[in-house]
């Protein structure tokens, strides 16, 4: 059976693997929106400390001999960390001023990371075996699945959930936006806020790296992998609606999907497809498909 | 008056005096002054970038040892950022205030025809190393330019035949969308066919990409045997590692038409075992080629690939027929350059032509198993050591002026 002399199978894998990469626009565009909704802050060094993230992963399989499984924790607590301390001497003085602030500090923040690590480990980068247990794949009839694509996207959409879950629907989360909407009254309640400002940047900076762990494998560990994918990125989080948490994550996935079928029909507009669909949502909805007016 | 004209007579007398006794070189400006421009922190920038600049100021040190020359030389470096409109402005610069005789490596095509382009305006050269388009020394060729390490008709003559010779007949492309990528796709295409085989389709990915899986899926439902990357850099290397991931090599097999040692180094052996490769340089090639890679290794830390290789052939080269010319201007030492052939450890007899080519052998290369691989950077099998008169256009099907037919 054909769609448009398209074979169904061959659509089948296409948009399975649309799928795989919406879960990484949907885990990249969910740390920034947490970051943007409650800090307010547009965070351009995003990229640069995923692509730390897929360093870090690489640095400790090959020089402390810690495995994937071990990366996957420790390196988004290094990393959230390292951004926790960004937080605390940098960013904190520029939430009174305007957004524009914020994006050219972080902007030159991403320049100055995405540098160190060209000027140590050069351009082509550095590549990351698929680890043992999820080596191999599937074959599902229409395609091979390789064990590890599957496995990226049922721990992103794990992740992406679970965050959504703690934001929306627990204390804490309440706390959080609480804490974005007024936050000398919050402060009032007895809560430490600038603490809690600094602890969920740690957190949206945390799930930039985790991403970087996920595709360490997939993608050849280089130093401008988070500058090419974050323009991509911020494309996603407008169109969902800056700061909106379920957004950021359905219009991940949806546009890694309609990345996915662009490369079947036409491949030579799957790099620009993303950006006409953020100038059709601006136009028609511009606080974007999830966003509140403001 | 009379003192005047002796006077001017024993000034002469002494001006012209080194002319009887030696012949000097007249050197423009006092010194033979190098532009490296280059790709000094893009996708390029381990196959040229810092390590180019490195193999020039070899180049000069050691000329400057063995041949003793006249004059002083001296070398500065650019970054183009691959763009066209940056390096055709800083070569205007360095032409017109910094005293610039001669501009080398140009890494993209663009770089390399727009430099050219401003070069011959002024009367200068260029030495072109990393870029690889064919139009260089075909369309647009000039007479201040030679292109010296490959380009893209000579990479597919070594790959395409071999891996067709292999059995592998029916081809598939994964093409980068840009000038570079088609013309790689079109001319191994020629020879694929000529060699008995066919080509079944093409996908153009956007440039630069990074997830390649839905390409090389469409790759794989072609059913072809072999499938040509006619990409080059993190592209290829994405490429290849993915192939691996979804399980597409061993059962169909790639074709990387444009690689580098460097890509070769930073993907490792075990995904890039057996795969077929046309390269103008390999460092463990024979004694030569060791002992100058060594040294190279010495101070880069890497070993060289063939841009940077070719880079110090090609500056050497100039130097030496600057020397021989007794003079900079460009005419003159571009006489000299098609005059003299070009031995060193990089080419035997390799000669400039008169449209620019600098022919040379290319080597066919197979990348070996780890378990073949014995020191660092022992990658290559040398499979076939292709002619210079087989590796690049036949002078009788160029489309270049300065070829007279």
């Amino acid at each position: 059976m054909d769609i448009f002399g398209i074979p169904i199978q061959a659509l089948m894998g296409q948009l399975l693997i649309g799928l795989i990469n919406g879960s990484f626009y949907a885990i990249l565009s969910l740390g920034l929106a947490i970051i943007f909704g409650l800090l307010n802050i547009i965070n351009f060094a995003h990229g640069a400390l995923y692509m730390m993230g897929a360093f870090c992963a690489w640095i400790g399989l090959n020089w402390l001999g810690l495995n994937y499984w071990v990366a996957l924790i420790a390196v988004p607590v290094v990393v959230g960390a390292f951004g926790m301390l960004i937080e605390r001497t940098m960013l904190k003085h520029l939430y009174k001023l305007d957004h524009l602030y914020g994006l050219l500090l972080t902007f030159g923040l991403a320049l100055i990371i995405e540098g160190l690590f060209r000027y140590r480990f050069g351009i082509s980068g550095e590549s990351y075996p698929v680890p043992e247990l999820l080596a191999g794949g599937f074959n599902l009839g229409f395609m091979f699945l390789p064990k590890y694509r599957a496995w990226v996207i049922a721990v992103s959409l794990v992740v992406c959930f679970g965050s959504w879950f703690i934001i929306e629907r627990t204390k804490l989360g309440s706390y959080l936006r609480a804490g974005t909407e007024n936050p000398q009254l919050l402060q009032a309640f007895g809560i430490n806020v600038p603490l809690m400002i600094t602890l969920t940047y740690g957190f949206g900076v945390a799930l930039a790296a985790f991403a970087g762990v996920l595709a360490a494998p997939v993608l050849q560990v280089n130093p401008v992998m988070g500058s090419n994918l974050i323009i991509v990125v911020f494309a996603v989080v407008v169109i969902g609606g800056m700061g909106s948490i379920m957004g950021s994550i359905v219009t991940g996935l949806g546009l890694g999907l309609i990345e996915g079928l662009t490369k079947v029909f036409y491949p030579e507009a799957s790099a620009v497809v993303i950006f006409v669909i953020m100038g059709i949502v601006l136009l028609l909805r511009p606080a974007g498909l999830f966003g509140r007016e403001r | 008056m009379k003192r005047k004209i002796l006077g001017s007579a024993v000034a002469a007398a002494v001006a012209f005096a080194p002319a009887f006794t030696q012949a000097a070189t007249t050197v423009s400006d006092g010194a033979v002054k190098l532009g490296v421009l280059t790709d000094m922190s893009g996708t390029y920038s381990d196959l040229a970038g810092p390590g180019t600049v490195e193999a020039t100021k070899m180049a000069v040190e050691d000329f400057i040892a063995k041949e003793k020359p006249d004059f002083k030389i001296e070398v500065i470096s650019a970054d183009h950022q691959n763009k066209a409109d940056i390096s055709a402005n800083k070569a205007r610069e360095w032409f017109d205030t910094q005293k610039v005789d001669t501009i080398v490596d140009l890494v993209t095509t663009s770089t390399a025809l727009a430099v050219m382009k401003v070069a011959n305006e002024k009367n200068r050269i260029s030495l072109v190393s990393g870029a690889g388009s064919t139009p260089i020394t075909n369309e647009q060729c000039n007479d201040t330019t030679v292109h010296w390490t490959y380009d893209t008709y000579s990479l597919p003559v070594g790959t395409a035949k071999a891996v067709v010779k292999q059995g592998g007949k029916n081809w598939y492309f994964i093409t980068a969308d840009y000038a570079f990528g088609h013309s790689l796709e079109k001319n191994t295409s020629e020879v694929v066919t000529k060699s008995g085989g066919k080509v079944l389709g093409s996908v153009r990915h956007p440039f630069p990409g990074s997830d390649f899986s839905s390409f090389l899926l469409s790759a794989q439902a072609s059913g072809a045997q072999v499938i040509g990357l006619a990409n080059a850099g993190a592209d290829t290397i994405n490429s290849i590692k993915q192939a691996k991931e979804f399980g597409i090599t061993p059962k169909q097999s790639l074709a990387g038409l444009l690689m580098f040692i460097s890509d070769v180094h930073s993907l490792g052996l075990e995904a890039t075992a057996g795969m077929y490769l046309t390269t103008g340089f390999y460092w463990d090639y024979n004694d030569e080629t060791r002992t100058w890679s060594k040294r190279y290794f010495e101070k880069m830390k890497r070993m060289p690939t063939m841009v940077q290789a070719g880079n110090y052939s090609s500056v050497y080269h100039y130097l030496k027929a600057v020397k021989a010319a007794g003079t900079d201007e460009a005419k003159a030492v571009m006489a000299k350059m098609r005059e003299m052939p070009v031995n060193d450890f990089f080419a035997k007899n390799g000669k400039v032509r008169a449209d620019g080519r600098m022919v040379h052998d290319m080597y066919l290369a197979q990348v070996k198993k780890p378990s073949e691989s014995k020191y660092p950077w022992d990658y290559y099998h040398i499979r076939e050591v292709i002619k210079g008169e087989d590796a690049f256009i036949p002078l009788a099907e160029s489309k270049c002026p300065l070829v007279k037919k």
